[in-house]
């Protein structure tokens, strides 16, 4: 694929995601916990129930659309908390080394050495399900990949002749973090914030799925999942759709970091043009 | 008040420990800027000019530290200031610009903000007021069109511009001392002349001190009006930039004298070749006893191999260490 073409339908996928959560209200057709009849329980999927409808009643296409919100706003806000713990983390190791850097280090190797799910499913165990819980869980056990790059980059632009001059002109360390250092790394913290991004939906509807998340009834993609599990092979839809759903979400916030990380980095730019 | 002068430098010595060596890489370094005036340090590359001037804003780092001697901006010395009272002269009262122009601006940032990013640093301006003060800046260093161009990136400009940019900036908060180091070696010789040019100019206004740093003696003699030359870490001539062109006392400020092209010499003619000082500087770890030129010089003798020659004082403020001195 050349030039943006993955970031674009990345992008796409993405934004519809967003559009969907956002209006998950006025998209939806019926309330998503509260919309059960069991007159209508396990239709296939047709033109009034799109997506088809579960032991319930309920409207499986109503229930994807508001599952958008939670799986969303676990994948935006923990991928923010870690890209902010990163990047303070490595940014501020890298700028003044010594005993903090080695502390940094130290604390990076261990944080790789445990499966970040396992470190999750820990902190879930502890706080409870719930949607805090899990963004809490999820925002402090992803942030090495993150603080690696920031350190990396700060150690490299450290010398850069603008960072000694900004010195020479009275700067602050703070100031020189956020007005030199930061904006020189974005790039590559923005690419591997959104494949974070996909990491943490697809972590989300793991630790749902296995009953540490959302709870039922409300309607998570991975909590949909887990229930669907007994009924895969009488109601294939009732996993299909939020599979579905799961599926496109990460793969569109993949093609979106693979696709910025080619428009960011300078040396890909070069080798086009 | 008025016998303070705006900087003192006196028996400076930089010490570089790396942990298994300990040498002076500067030492015994003495020189005054006043006020307005303006002051060159001429030597080859590592003869210690430019760790001077970092020493004169407090940035020398490790190895490099200051092992004797005192540094005083209006009669306080620097090193006795904490750290916020440092930064808060760095920038605002000493300014300092750079040999490479390319790399001392932030690429991600529009080169506006950079200078703007000066007022609300030193001088608590809001960021309204410091893009406006902005354009004027730019308009000082007489860059054309500059509402349009503060918000041009640095990989805009050429070379030139950029180097205005950096003055501009230096200049921002009309400091009292503005250091050079090597200001025009990345330009071209046409916009070499107009770059020192406008920043001769510039300070010549405000009544800033100029600090210049260089290895064109021609270049900073044109600009200063007194010259130090540095051999290997010390001062070994200071004079007024006349005398040490017309006379200079010491050998190898003779050799760099001589190593100039002059238009209209035998030498520019094409005739015979310009002279050249033998040699190269000797590295920080071995510098030889007695006068640091003696393996240079052809005037040496015994005595220059064992003993260090003491400052003799010339006419007119004038000094030089050498114990053959012309």
């Amino acid at each position: 694929m050349n030039l943006g073409t993955s970031a674009i339908i990345g992008g796409m996928l993405f934004v519809l995601a967003i559009f969907v959560g956002l209006f998950a209200p006025w998209l939806a057709h019926t309330d998503p916990v509260m919309g059960a009849n069991l007159v209508n329980a396990e239709e296939p999927p047709s033109w009034i129930w799109w997506f088809g409808t579960d032991a319930q009643g309920r409207d499986i296409y109503s229930r994807v659309v508001h599952g958008a919100r939670i799986s969303l706003t676990v994948g935006i806000v923990s991928q923010l908390v870690n890209s902010v713990i990163g990047v303070t983390l490595g940014l501020t190791a890298g700028y003044w080394g010594g005993w903090w850097d080695d502390v940094v280090n130290g604390l990076t190797n261990v944080m790789l050495a445990i499966p970040s799910l396992i470190f999750a499913l820990a902190i879930m165990a502890v706080l409870g399900p719930g949607l805090t819980s899990l963004l809490i869980a999820l925002g402090l056990t992803n942030w090495s990949f993150t603080c690696r790059i920031a350190r990396a980059s700060t150690l490299s632009l450290k010398s850069q002749g603008y960072v000694q001059a900004a010195r020479v002109l009275g700067y602050g360390d703070l100031r020189i973090m956020i007005t030199q250092l930061l904006p020189n790394m974005i790039g590559p913290i923005i690419v591997i914030g959104t494949l974070g991004m996909g990491g943490a939906v697809l972590a989300e509807a793991s630790l749902s799925f296995l009953g540490l998340g959302i709870r039922p009834p409300y309607p998570s993609w991975g909590s949909m999942l887990s229930e669907a599990r007994d009924q895969i092979t009488t109601a294939p839809w009732l996993s299909v759709f939020p599979g579905l759903a799961i599926f496109l979400t990460v793969l569109g916030l993949n093609l979106l970091g693979d696709g910025l990380r080619d428009v960011l980095d300078p040396q890909s730019r070069s080798r086009r043009t | 008040m008025t016998a303070a002068p705006l900087i003192e430098v006196e028996d400076l010595r930089i010490d570089l420990d790396d942990g298994a060596k300990h040498v002076a890489a500067v030492e015994g370094v003495s020189f005054r800027i006043d006020r307005g005036e303006t002051f060159g340090l001429v030597g080859e590359s590592g003869c210690g000019k430019s760790i001077t001037a970092l020493a004169l804003i407090g940035l020398l780092r490790r190895p490099l530290s200051i092992g004797a001697g005192a540094i005083r901006f209006e009669g306080r010395e620097i090193q006795g200031l904490s750290a916020a009272e440092q930064r808060a002269l760095r920038g605002n009262r000493i300014a300092m610009i750079f040999q490479e122009p390319m790399t001392a601006l932030n690429p991600v940032s529009p080169v506006g903000r950079q200078i703007a990013e000066m007022f609300v640093l030193h001088k608590g301006k809001s960021w309204r007021e410091a893009n406006q003060l902005a354009v004027e800046a730019l308009a000082n260093v007489r860059v054309p069109a500059p509402e349009r161009r503060v918000k041009d990136y640095p990989h805009q400009l050429s070379g030139g511009m950029r180097q205005r940019v950096m003055i501009a900036i230096a200049l921002a908060c009309d400091p009292d001392l503005l250091i050079a180091d090597e200001p025009t070696t990345a330009l071209d010789v046409t916009v070499q002349a107009e770059i020192i040019e406008l920043m001769r100019n510039l300070c010549a206004e405000r009544g800033t001190a100029i600090l210049m740093i260089s290895h064109d003696l021609g270049l900073v003699a044109n600009v200063c009006r007194r010259v130090g030359v540095m051999y290997a870490g010390r001062i070994v001539e200071e004079r007024g930039s006349d005398d040490i062109f017309r006379a200079g006392a010491h050998p190898y400020t003779q050799g760099l004298v001589d190593s100039l092209p002059r238009l209209g010499s035998r030498a520019a003619l094409g005739r015979s070749r310009l002279r050249e000082i033998a040699g190269v500087v000797p590295a920080i770890s071995d510098f030889p006893s007695g006068c640091r030129f003696n393996p240079r010089c052809a005037q040496a003798t015994e005595i220059c191999r064992t003993t260090v020659p003491e400052t003799t004082w010339l006419g007119a403020g004038g000094l030089v260490r050498c114990h053959h001195h012309a």
